[in-house]
């Protein structure tokens, strides 16, 4: 099985653990404001088509985030 | 006086709160150093007035996007005595950060965990006195929505603004703004992370598991790949419907109510005045006053009904559906969203794309919006195509409009995308669907209206005055006559017009469709010497073919809005030049569009 290193390659259903976050200041911020924080467990619900966005779950939030975004946020191994 | 600040994140219900405190006596208000306005009320607490003001929602108080700037340049400005702090009690595992930056400013402040239903509905459990206790701040969970707990806030409230004016030198005067704010958040940046997540540790119990099984459900309709676009289009098909079903009776039963006041009523009390005076405050003022108002029922609906589908969490989901698409575009999600909501009123809408950080981005979605059918528009198209078509082709000509104004829009962003480069994160919360309330969804729209003729109603009484008196200046002429200055103007514009099929009639409405489409058929009236509708349109098909009406339509449909969009386009962008192409482009798009199609039909042999 292949371990997803970042965001951007769960699988829909899929869990991982945000380990950090590779993105400049103003990213990061909104990041973490919607709680996408290094240690927070997030799980992809689904992955819209023609490389829409991701639809993820962190903490009690659920939110959508472009690939190209999730490619900024690190999985724990 | 003193003031309340209200803050929170977006989707915490904060303005719902914020009308619940104020009622619906909330104004727009400007505040010095800040370029945007606010809404603002007064309101009694415990025998004196307080002033409350909502501030834009953010994420963050250290955030980047230009509504949390306007934050911190209020704070840093204005002395507020309070701040009310609304976050989202089912989030407080990420919201509490922004309730520990007020803390640790040493703003007197009051926290409203907003949403207090739902949170038990989904499992979490707030200790609140143990979190008032670690804060020190008066911590009050409520439902703004179904107003419980509101009476309780109103309490906390008065007693922390007494304690914190008490602090001051005299009571009663005014606290002084925050000093080196970006500093002094900068340096207890670091000390958030481990402060929320001790609080949520001490006072929040989170469900083992997420359950809310509804917002699953319908997530799994309404936003799978291949039905959820053909979904939400039919949501949104229907919804017109619905609007002009019960909106155009509405509308015709006010404009015949206020003619027949007019003619009754008012005329008889103005027959001592002077013929022209008479006729300038009749025909021009009061009939063109009527037009607008009977208006304002379409659009109350239009937002009551666009208030229903953003409150249920639906227009999110679009965000999400459209993206991949918009993307290409050099859009996103969000100005999707926001152009949908131009279909309402352009202003509002281009007013949103605040929430954009990226210049680019914000420019080209600013550049698109005019492009879709407002209210104002779609009252002409509606009546001219009651005028030339049988219901059925009617029907097929104002849904082809409403695909014009879409294409319009995309042609726009991709032959323009390059000019405004884009590279802007999209991060956007999905909310659990809700079902709003009838008070909510009033209240909302009850505020949308007035912002609307907020914005409007200036340029649509210069508007109609203006149309008046070039009709009917020099003193004399038969009103609207070739020698009248509006039928000098109509001449004049004749070399650019003709192609397109526009007689001079129409493109002195035209012009003043330039100040506000409200007008255009007022201005119709006028020119064709008819306030009766009917007669209104049977006089303008007996002077302009079915090919010349639908280029006039295509035409109105594409050129600037009105001078409140030209208005708003500038003071958004703050760019003359911007403003300037803007205009330039929608009236170059209109005219190849009406070329087009004009000499299309003349080749296909319809005229």
């Amino acid at each position: 099985m292949r371990i997803a290193r970042q965001l951007a390659d769960l699988a829909p259903g899929a869990t991982g653990v945000v380990d950090s976050l590779a993105a400049d200041a103003s990213l990061r911020r909104r990041l973490e404001a919607m709680g996408l924080r290094p240690g927070q467990p997030v799980q992809v619900l689904r992955r819209g088509w023609w490389s829409g966005p991701l639809h993820v779950r962190v903490g009690m939030t659920e939110l959508m985030l472009r690939r190209r975004d999730a490619r900024c946020v690190a999985l724990a191994a | 006086m003193n003031t309340i600040a209200v803050l929170g994140m977006p989707n915490t219900g904060k303005s719902t709160l914020f009308n619940r405190l104020t009622g619906s006596h909330a104004q727009i208000g400007n505040w010095p150093g800040l370029t945007v306005e606010l809404m603002q009320a007064d309101l009694q607490l415990g025998g004196q007035t307080v002033r409350l003001v909502d501030l834009p929602g953010l994420y963050d108080l250290r955030g980047h996007s230009d509504d949390e700037a306007v934050v911190r340049r209020f704070l840093e400005r204005t002395p507020v005595d309070l701040v009310l702090v609304v976050l989202n009690a089912s989030q407080l595992d990420r919201q509490l950060r922004l309730a520990l930056q007020v803390q640790r400013l040493g703003l007197p402040a009051v926290l409203a965990l907003n949403m207090a239903d739902e949170a038990r509905r989904f499992g979490v459990v707030i200790d609140e006195t143990a979190l008032a206790a670690e804060l020190g701040l008066p911590v009050v969970l409520l439902s703004a929505k179904y107003g419980r707990g509101v009476p309780a806030l109103q309490q906390a409230l008065r007693r922390q603004l007494q304690a914190a004016t008490a602090t001051h030198p005299e009571a009663g005067e005014a606290a002084a703004a925050v000093q080196d704010l970006e500093e002094r958040l900068a340096a207890i940046d670091p000390e958030l992370e481990p402060a929320q997540a001790a609080l949520v540790q001490a006072a929040v119990r989170l469900p083992p598991q997420w359950r809310d099984r509804m917002t699953r459900r319908l997530d799994r309709l309404l936003l799978h790949p291949l039905l959820g676009l053909p979904l939400f289009f039919g949501a949104m098909a229907l919804m017109f419907q619905l609007i002009y079903a019960v909106g155009v009776p509405i509308q015709e039963g006010l404009a015949g109510l206020l003619d027949a006041i007019g003619q009754h009523l008012l005329r008889p009390l103005l027959a001592p005045l002077p013929a022209f005076l008479q006729g300038f405050l009749l025909e021009g003022l009061w009939q063109g006053l009527g037009t607008v108002a009977a208006f304002l029922p379409v659009i109350a609906l239009f937002f009551l009904a666009m208030g229903v589908v953003e409150d249920s969490g639906y227009l999110s989901r679009a965000a999400y559906l459209m993206d991949a698409f918009m993307e290409r575009l050099g859009l996103d999600g969000r100005s999707f969203v926001l152009s949908l909501m131009g279909f309402g009123c352009n202003v509002p809408a281009i007013l949103g794309t605040r929430v954009m950080r990226d210049r680019g981005l914000r420019l080209l979605s600013i550049l698109i919006i005019p492009f879709s059918l407002c209210s104002a528009r779609l009252n002409v198209f509606l009546f001219m195509a009651a005028a030339f078509f049988p219901p059925r082709q009617g029907a097929l000509v104002i849904t082809g409009l409403y695909l014009m104004s879409f294409v319009a829009a995309m042609l726009t962003a991709l032959l323009f995308r390059g000019r405004f480069p884009s590279q802007e994160p999209l991060v956007l919360e999905l909310p659990p669907y809700r079902l709003p309330t009838g008070r909510q969804v009033l209240s909302r729209a009850w505020s949308e209206v007035k912002h609307f003729w907020f914005w409007s109603r200036r340029f649509i009484i210069f508007g109609v005055v203006a149309v008046w008196l070039l009709n009917n200046l020099p003193v004399g002429v038969p009103p609207a006559s070739d020698l009248s200055l509006s039928g000098r103007l109509g001449a004049l514009l004749e070399p650019v017009l003709h192609p397109i099929g526009i007689n001079p009639h129409l493109a002195v409405a035209l012009l003043f469709g330039f100040i506000a489409k409200e007008i255009v058929l007022g201005g119709l009236a006028v020119i064709y010497g008819q306030a009766d509708p009917v007669a209104l349109g049977l006089a303008i098909a007996s002077d302009v073919s079915a090919p010349q009406a639908i280029s006039f339509m295509l035409f109105t449909l594409l050129y600037t809005p009105c001078l409140s969009t030209v208005a708003v386009i500038r003071s958004e962008s703050k760019r003359l030049g911007f403003t300037a192409f803007s205009v330039g482009w929608s009236l170059l798009l209109a005219w190849l569009a009406s070329f087009v199609f004009l000499q299309g039909s003349r080749l296909l042999g319809w005229s």
